[in-house]
């Protein structure tokens, strides 16, 4: 008589291919997978309460520890929503704003070839790995050019920007996005038509529009199931209105859908650089607050009222109104946003953070419930999930 | 559909329940009372098109009555407007119920909001905590818990 148990196991926190730290307890029916419990917090640092104890400039840092693989939107959610809080929208420059976006896109660049890179080798395809991670690396050293570090850029400021753009970059990256598109034709012609990419990932992870809302699940995710949802579109941040892309939308439901609408996304983030570095003109990167931003370090090192200005803000911030508000933006996962509370102190007195992959997270059971269990390892990397933005 | 146009049709259908309507920075809130939320958000998914929980938590007024308050935030995919619910929680019965069966997403957010701030969700299908470990005591973001953890000393500075 046969034995019809099912067998649970542990999939995680160690396996390569759960993208750091998730756990998922399996529950398999032979090879068929009839429950998948995701298990997370190993990375849990506790960031919404540590930034209830600093001021509104020392939480900056904290949040490039997020999502680190797209730290630039992390920033550029955060710093959005103080300024909301402050009522600066209105007054940030030009050349900050255009900035912003050159370096938004360039970091969702970055992203989807760590998503690409990643995905294809879960998958067997190691070369699209290697090629992926060269193309990185420029981006790696237009952030290391322009904040000194590498991943957690820390560059923008409530009010602008910590510093302009050094000498030339404007030229590199043109030259790099315009190099681009040919090499994402290199991967699509490695993946694209290739029979094992396209028996693994036709087909798999499939989600409907409608549990796809329901579960919250946002960005190239949800456009791979139909909805044409993007915020830099349809809530335009940063002067986003301005720029000309198209949001790309596919109707599969499946991993193929979202791979293409990823792909199609690098090809629109190019597109948007083109345009960003056209409209770069010279100008100033600081709003004219100066309660709120630090002063132009050369006036620190040489005037004492400009060391007196940047000692107050450092020891004693800025204080918002009372008030709260909510600003959302398309992080390369998806929609990350920064809910503040303000009780008139330095200190936010909640900050909420919406994380995109934790909630994307969140749809995984309902995609991989019934399907093999090698197609969960496509999975995870079709969600493309950071346990860094997932457990805070 | 505009925002204001959303409130009044809630008000409308509601009436006591709706508590306070306020603006700031262009954002609205809606304060209702704890115990009508799930008929409230069910209404709002159903009849007024937010059909997306962008997200949910809630906040630690430690010293105030009511100390707590639930944040919800709504988002309509088709008219891209936001709408901002809150309903208070009182200490002694700090429990409210949970609108998972409203949206999904609901399901991971409340209970990070149990796990952290130590609400209970009336009929939650999973109560269990999501980021601290099965067998941690306390809940860390509330106001009247430690940054620096419950059994160690406040820092002190360098110099001592």
């Amino acid at each position: 008589m046969a034995n019809f148990e099912t067998m649970t196991i542990n999939m995680g926190p160690q396996h390569p291919s759960t993208h750091g730290v998730l756990r998922l307890v399996l529950e398999l029916d032979g090879e068929t997978v009839v429950k998948a419990t995701p298990h997370i917090g190993f990375l849990h640092r506790g960031i919404e309460k540590l930034s209830e104890h600093r001021t509104y400039h020392q939480i900056l840092p904290l949040t490039d520890r997020l999502d680190y693989l797209a730290p630039m939107h992390n920033n550029l959610g955060y710093v959005l929503a103080v300024e909301k809080l402050l009522g600066l929208t209105d007054a940030i420059p030009e050349r900050a704003q255009v900035v912003r976006v050159l370096l938004a896109e360039l970091t969702r660049l970055k992203s989807h070839l760590v998503w690409l890179a990643c995905h294809a080798l879960d998958i067997g395809a190691m070369t699209v790995f290697i090629y992926c991670f060269r193309e990185r690396e420029h981006i790696m050293n237009f952030y290391e050019k322009l904040s000194g570090a590498r991943m957690t850029s820390n560059y923008f400021r409530v009010g602008g920007l910590s510093a302009d753009l050094p000498d030339g970059i404007e030229q590199e990256i043109r030259q790099f996005v315009n190099d681009m598109p040919g090499h994402i034709e290199t991967y699509e012609g490695l993946l694209t038509g290739n029979i094992i990419w396209q028996k693994r990932i036709q087909g798999n992870g499939i989600i409907s529009a409608e549990d796809a809302i329901d579960l919250g699940v946002t960005g190239p995710s949800l456009r791979g199931s139909g909805v044409d949802w993007d915020l830099r579109r349809d809530e335009p941040y940063s002067g986003y209105e301005n720029y000309d892309f198209e949001v790309a939308v596919a109707d599969g439901c499946d991993t193929w859908a979202r791979y293409h609408v990823r792909l199609k996304e690098m090809r629109e983030s190019c597109k948007i650089i083109h345009q960003a570095l056209d409209k770069l003109k010279p100008g100033p990167i600081l709003a004219d607050a100066p309660k709120v931003c630090l002063p132009p370090k050369k006036d620190v090192v040489n005037t004492i009222e400009g060391l007196i200005h940047h000692f107050k803000i450092i020891t004693e911030g800025f204080k918002p109104e009372p008030g709260e508000v909510y600003v959302g933006v398309e992080n390369p996962k998806g929609e990350v946003g920064f809910y503040l509370v303000s009780d008139g102190s330095p200190c936010p007195y909640r900050m909420k953070i919406r994380p995109a992959s934790f909630i994307n997270l969140q749809a995984l059971p309902k995609m991989v419930e019934g399907s093999l269990i090698a197609d969960v390892v496509a999975v995870i990397g079709t969600l493309d999930i950071v346990l860094g933005e997932i457990d805070r | 559909m505009s925002v204001q146009v959303a409130v009044d049709k809630l008000k409308a259908k509601f009436g006591e329940t709706v508590l306070a309507v306020s603006e700031f920075r262009g954002e609205t809130t809606v304060v209702v009372k704890k115990e009508e939320i799930v008929a409230v958000c069910t209404f709002l998914k159903l009849e007024l098109g937010f059909n997306f929980l962008t997200d949910l938590c809630s906040i630690d007024y430690l010293g105030q009555a009511p100390r707590f308050m639930m944040v919800y935030q709504l988002y309509n995919i088709g008219t891209h407007r936001r709408l901002r619910i809150k309903a208070a929680v009182e200490e002694s019965d700090a429990r409210i119920d949970t609108v998972s069966g409203v949206w999904a997403t609901a399901n991971w957010l409340e209970r990070e909001c149990y796990d952290l701030m130590g609400i209970v969700f009336n009929n939650h299908p999973d109560p269990r905590r999501i980021l601290m470990p099965d067998d941690w005591v306390g809940h860390p973001l509330r106001k009247d818990y430690p940054v620096q953890g419950p059994d160690r000393e406040p820092y002190q500075g360098r110099l001592q």
